[in-house]
């Protein structure tokens, strides 16, 4: 996540300091965060409404077109959010280069994965219906 | 020669490694390290919980079959105590994420403030994931 408004023009000229990265990773750390928070409460509702309603039920909420945007939002913002937090995780405990970096190329794929996925199936229940499987 | 201890901790190093001196045994737990390493695990525990949601999402998408075992699998006891634990993990991580949020503005840090925070937090995760779970049962009716 390259965001460089957040940037002052010195420490542009200047390039990345001893970390050798940016505030990029830090202020997306928190941005997913602070936008999980509300997402995730609606999830909780979300997952409460479907849980008896049964297959109708579950693609009859998806067709709302809200729900459906929320319900992307929710998988994309989290598979971002869950790949920045393993990654932390990876280089706070595998320090050796030929584990650390598989490790680290296995969560990207596992999150990009998983959210690309998500987001595919709920579009495709959102835009095609119930009846189209 | 077998007595000599390395001096470093190397992992790759042939030589037995230097005892460490004991810390888990030693060190009296605080709530707010307690809170730390829950934070970590339910972050973890969050991470599969994603993929299952991916893969009740996969399965909606496949088609009312496909999305029935996944349900009957989900409503299944091992099903509901996995659905119980990233119940508790998602509250608890969402306040232990917002107990951060203020760190990161700089408040919270007194000690005093950092443990109710830390033992508020805890009470959340497991009070709101019950609440929630009732009210599913609820609306089973």
């Amino acid at each position: 996540m390259g965001d460089s408004s957040y940037r002052t023009p010195l420490s542009r000229a200047r390039g990345l300091g001893s970390a050798h990265d940016g505030v990029a990773r830090f202020i997306s750390e928190r941005a997913t965060s602070v936008a999980l928070v509300p997402l995730s409460l609606w999830a909780i509702y979300g997952a409460l409404k479907i849980s008896h309603a049964g297959y109708a039920g579950a693609t009859a909420f998806l067709q709302s077109p809200v729900n459906a945007v929320l319900a992307v939002l929710l998988i994309a913002v989290t598979a971002l959010h869950m790949k920045m937090g393993m990654q932390v995780i990876i280089e706070d405990y595998v320090h050796q280069p030929r584990s650390k970096i598989p490790a680290l190329l296995l969560n990207s794929a596992v999150c990009w994965l998983a959210g690309a996925l998500g987001v595919f199936s709920i579009l495709k229940v959102a835009l095609l219906g119930a009846g189209a499987h | 020669m077998s007595q000599v201890k390395a001096d470093a901790k190397a992992p790759t190093c042939a030589r037995r490694a230097a005892p460490m001196s004991p810390h888990l045994q030693i060190w009296r737990w605080h709530v707010t390290m307690a809170a730390s390493i829950a934070t970590r695990a339910t972050g973890v525990a969050l991470y599969v919980g994603l993929l299952i949601v991916v893969g009740g999402a996969l399965t909606l998408a496949l088609g009312p079959s496909a999305y029935g075992t996944f349900m009957t699998v989900m409503g299944s006891p091992l099903g509901l105590l996995v659905l119980f634990g990233l119940a508790v993990s998602i509250f608890y991580h969402l306040a232990a994420g917002l107990r951060h949020l203020a760190f990161d503005s700089g408040k919270g840090f007194l000690p005093a403030t950092a443990n109710a925070t830390a033992w508020a937090s805890f009470a959340f995760g497991i009070v709101a994931a019950i609440a929630v779970f009732i009210g599913a049962f609820m609306i089973k009716g």
